[in-house]
């Protein structure tokens, strides 16, 4: 670990550390306002029906309820929008129904909101909500999404089949990658499912509407990664509020993962409510309706093929997915399986030839959106999951059959077939380390012993790559997206000195308190305790697009560091006019402004002075003041990529598998905080560990969910977890971010579960197994050993 | 509505409650003492985790009514009145044992009482030990070195530098 004491590079403490040790953190569910009413939601207990009765007048009359809320107080008002146009392979715009705040006449999955009781207690409001009476008449569900592909039940009018888009991709490629699989050598077939998760942040979500009459205000205080997207969603494309009528603030956030993104119905509701009833209203979701009404991850079913010659090169790769919707479109939804899919299924090979075909489903399920990672751990499963089955049927070394298919050092930057061009990366080099960290010479060794212990020992590897630092405006625009992906960032030097940043990014977790200082601080040799960041309120922070797909310090660490430069400029101006030499001269290093080749010096709080108490200041010249605005664009994605290991132990008998060690080899550019990028992989890993050996959202053929709480949710626990072994001394700084950073949040969670499989199917490979769906639980793991004979005399 | 009277870190405390509210609802909105989290609804995460007569104990599964009486710590009473984290809290912050925090109470509480009943607990009696509190962020890796090395300084023990 670095043991520098500050700045970049440092693994200094985190400041927020202490307010949530001590109880003092505010999440959203802290804050009461004065005078609020709380809200209950009444949700469909059926996956699919039509609304035959609701008639909400006695819980009206009941005690202390100010009003009951069905769809009819929301004529005229949007529904939740969708951010991401999908445009599908006859050209044709993606279906996109309409989802409603309150459902219309029709429930399309179990935790559909239907009606909304505000009292003036939540027990009030939960009272009266049962006095709510509400028929419905129940309809066939589509679960599955094959079934519901052969139409018959429509989940929305408007998509009589369920099919919200049928995407291909490249689909210039599509008869090359035909003729190459039918040509090729070798082909290596894999069926596989990416099972569906609930991405489950500790903290639920929780929204707080408030209006104020005197000025038309609204405030939203809403559990979000990203304020101003609420804003702009939700103002402009739901209840029509202008951006500078409405303020959204995201305080403590407890998690995100990926599901607080997005704009939910909850949101829209307490701030209309607020207006209507001219009260703070407050939600608080349980866990229990956080597993019916948190956007869920993952859900692809999909073959894929991988075609070699006969030198076991790599000549073409087809894949076919399946991508779960659910019942409405979320936020992001429609790009998880395209964009931040397709295009990364080059992996970090050679492979020329490259066609995914992705249809997109709607099903009586909840809606299904971004989980940590996004697209790219799907990617990233079925190309490390069937080249660790092509090197078993091959015969070779799965590790040199990676190796030799890796693009190499020299042929950066490299231009995929998928579209996207890596800048930079070294995969022989995380791989050669991840393979050293796992003591693979020693492996054959621990693997007899285990076996004199009657256990399957395994050992499996991964090599992933992944997009980070979402994205490009233009490019993004241009595939679909809604918004510009910039990140804003003002920094204001205080007249003593001490300096505030105001950033667009949101910390959840990630430690952008801590890490953001250390880039100032580095930037303008001033102590980390003189500098504060700012983020999570629309009133305070100028604009923002907020915190996924790791490009807070990439994206919005970029923009921090433009403003910075531009803050260092000017005060170079001034420094030169107090110095009396010419702004050429002055250098700036250690928090001090010189004339070059003198010891005449200006400190940087002297000229923070100056700024602001402009005596002696270049008037003429420059204005007053010491404060700097930047939006950064990013010119690319950027490529984190890293080699993991997995080695684990299956007992035959009961079908537990035990972690025995993890090996994380990463390459994530430069590092600011060595610590923090550590904590980010144990989090990941641990969440990818949990989706490959535990964790499953499931419905049974109803769409009743099978897995609604933390009694029947496999949540990993301590006891699940090794310690996860790190290295990030491989490192090819980004080529395109002043810092040179690629982002570090999302690899974990992509790079584990092929590693945990792998290392799983080695262990069983002697029993004659290539293959087991995710999780691989016990009963999972049994079967598979013991075989469909087993199961039917079970 | 009831009478209810404790002694909440340290402090005689009273109010009014109903029959069915909970300790943690009683801490939250009662006391006004956040730190004290919600994170579930079937006793599974342990975020509420609070010491009930010195003993851990799930601020969620418990009546305010059935601790009349009782004698409650929660994590804000941790810290040293000037502000001192205390040992257990500081392993945290050293050892990088909290990301996004919400656990983190409820962590401290549990890994607190293991400590008054095991003063130098393996890693595996800890990782046991924490069966009942759900972390999402960290892994637990950091967790666990952090209450292991708080063991150790609270047994006086240094702990090498990594």
């Amino acid at each position: 670990m670095n043991k520098q004491m500050t700045g970049i590079g440092a693994s200094s403490k985190r400041r927020e550390d202490v307010r949530f040790l001590t109880g003092k953190g505010q999440y959203t569910d802290d804050i009461n306002r004065h005078g609020q009413l709380y809200a209950h939601f009444v949700r469909s207990e059926v996956a699919h029906g039509k609304i035959t009765k609701l008639d909400a007048s006695a819980a009206a009359a009941a005690p202390g309820v100010a009003h009951v809320f069905t769809s009819k107080d929301f004529e005229g008002v949007g529904g939740v929008p969708c951010g991401w146009l999908i445009t599908d392979k006859n050209g044709e715009p993606m279906k996109e129904p309409k989802h409603p705040i309150l459902a219309e006449g029709k429930v399309r999955h179990v935790g559909d909101p239907i009606a909304v009781v505000v009292a003036e207690t939540l027990a009030q409001a939960r009272d009266a909500a049962e006095l709510i009476d509400l028929e419905i008449e129940e309809l066939p569900a589509v679960i599955d999404m094959r079934e519901a592909l052969k139409g018959g039940v429509a989940v929305h009018d408007e998509a009589p089949d369920n099919l919200c888009y049928d995407w291909e991709f490249v689909a210039e490629n599509k008869a090359a990658v035909d003729e190459a699989i039918a040509r090729a050598a070798h082909v290596t077939t894999l069926e596989l499912v990416n099972n569906r998760l609930v991405a489950n942040p500790m903290e639920p979500r929780c929204a707080i509407g408030e209006y104020d009459r005197a000025g038309d205000q609204h405030t939203l205080y809403t559990t979000s990664q990203n304020p101003h997207v609420i804003r702009l969603l939700m103002g402009a494309f739901v209840l029509g509020i202008p951006e500078h009528k409405l303020r959204v603030v995201a305080p403590d956030v407890g998690g995100g993962f990926g599901t607080k993104i997005y704009h939910y119905a909850e949101e829209a509701f307490v701030t209309f409510a607020a207006k209507k009833l001219n009260k703070p209203v407050k939600w608080t979701a349980s866990r229990s309706e956080a597993f019916m009404s948190d956007a869920q991850g993952r859900d692809h079913v999909t073959k894929v093929e991988l075609a070699l010659d006969a030198d076991n090169n790599f000549t073409a790769l087809r894949c076919l997915t399946h991508a779960n919707m659910g019942a409405y479109l979320s936020t992001f939804a429609p790009c998880i399986p395209t964009w931040l899919h397709g295009t990364l299924l080059a992996g970090n090979y050679r492979t020329p030839l490259i066609f995914t075909n992705v249809k997109a489903v709607f099903t009586n399920t909840v809606p299904v959106d971004a989980y940590r990672g996004a697209g790219r751990p799907e990617a990233t499963y079925q190309l490390e999951r069937v080249i660790d089955k092509a090197a078993r049927e091959l015969g070779v070394s799965p590790i040199a059959l990676r190796k030799q298919n890796f693009i190499k050092p020299d042929q950066f930057p490299y231009q995929t077939p998928v579209a996207v061009v890596y800048d930079t990366g070294d995969y022989d080099a995380t791989m050669d380390k991840v393979v050293e960290m796992a003591d693979l010479a020693g492996f054959d060794a621990r693997k007899a012993e285990a076996k004199s212990r009657g256990k399957l020992r395994g050992l499996g590897f991964a090599h992933y790559i992944e997009a980070c630092g979402i994205a490009p405006s233009s490019l993004v625009g241009a595939l679909g997206a809604r918004a510009g992906l910039y990140e804003a960032a003002t920094v204001r030097v205080n007249p003593t000195g001490s300096v505030s940043v105001f950033t667009g990014s949101h910390s959840h977790g990630q430690g952008h308190e801590t890490t953001f200082a250390q880039v100032v601080s580095d930037m303008l040799g001033i102590p980390e305790d003189q500098i504060d960041i700012v983020h999570g309120d629309t009133n305070r922070v100028p604009f923002g697009m907020g915190t996924y797909g790791s490009r807070s310090l990439a994206v919005g660490g970029s923009a921090i560091v433009k403003s910075v430069e531009k803050i260092v400029s000017k005060a170079r101006k001034i420094a030169a006019h107090l110095l009396e030499a010419s702004e050429a001269d002055i250098t700036f290093e250690d928090g001090q402004f010189k004339v070059a080749g003198t010891d005449r010096a200006k400190a940087f709080g002297e000229i923070a002075l100056a700024a602001y108490v402009p005596h002696q200041y270049p008037i003429e010249e420059i204005e007053p003041g010491l404060e700097e605005t930047s939006f950064y664009d990013p010119k690319n994605f950027t490529y984190p990529s890293g080699g993991y290991a997995c080695e684990v132990e299956v007992d035959p008998e009961t079908g537990v598998v035990k972690v025995c060690a993890f090996h994380a080899a990463d390459d994530f550019g430069n590092l600011v905080n060595p610590m923090i990028v550590e904590g980010q992989i144990h989090g990941g890993v641990a969440q990818g560990i949990g989706q490959a050996m535990l964790e499953h959202c499931t419905f049974d053929a109803d769409g009743q969910p099978q897995a609604g709480s933390y009694m029947d949710y496999a949540m990993p626990r301590a006891a699940d977890m090794p310690m996860v072994n790190i290295d990030s001394s491989c490192v090819t700084p980004c080529t395109h971010n002043p810092l040179g950073v690629k982002g570090c949040g999302e690899a974990g969670a992509i790079g584990s579960p092929p590693a945990f499989v792998n290392a799983v199917i080695d262990a069983l490979a002697e029993r004659g197994v290539t293959h087991i769906d995710m999780p691989l639980t016990p009963q999972a793991v049994w079967k598979a050993i013991h075989g469909a004979s087993a199961v039917a005399a079970e | 509505m009831a009478s209810v009277s404790m002694t909440v870190n340290g402090k005689a405390v009273s109010g009014e409650v109903e029959g069915r509210t909970l300790l943690v609802e009683f801490l939250r909105e009662g006391l006004e003492l956040t730190g004290t989290h919600v994170g579930c609804d079937t006793s599974q995460c342990g975020a509420c985790v609070v010491h009930v007569n010195g003993e851990s104990v799930k601020a969620c599964s418990v009546l305010a009514v059935a601790v009349d009486g009782a004698d409650i710590r929660t994590i804000e009473g941790m810290a040293a009145p000037d502000g001192t984290l205390s040992v257990l809290q500081q392993a945290f912050q050293d050892h990088h044992g909290l990301q996004c925090g919400f656990c983190t109470p409820g962590m401290v509480m549990s890994a607190a009482d293991l400590l008054q009943k095991n003063a130098d607990p393996s890693e595996q009696e800890v990782r046991e030990w924490l069966e009942g509190n759900i972390c999402r962020c960290t892994g637990y890796h950091n967790i666990v070195k952090a209450i292991l090395a708080a063991a150790a300084t609270l047994r006086g023990e240094k702990i090498a530098a990594e």
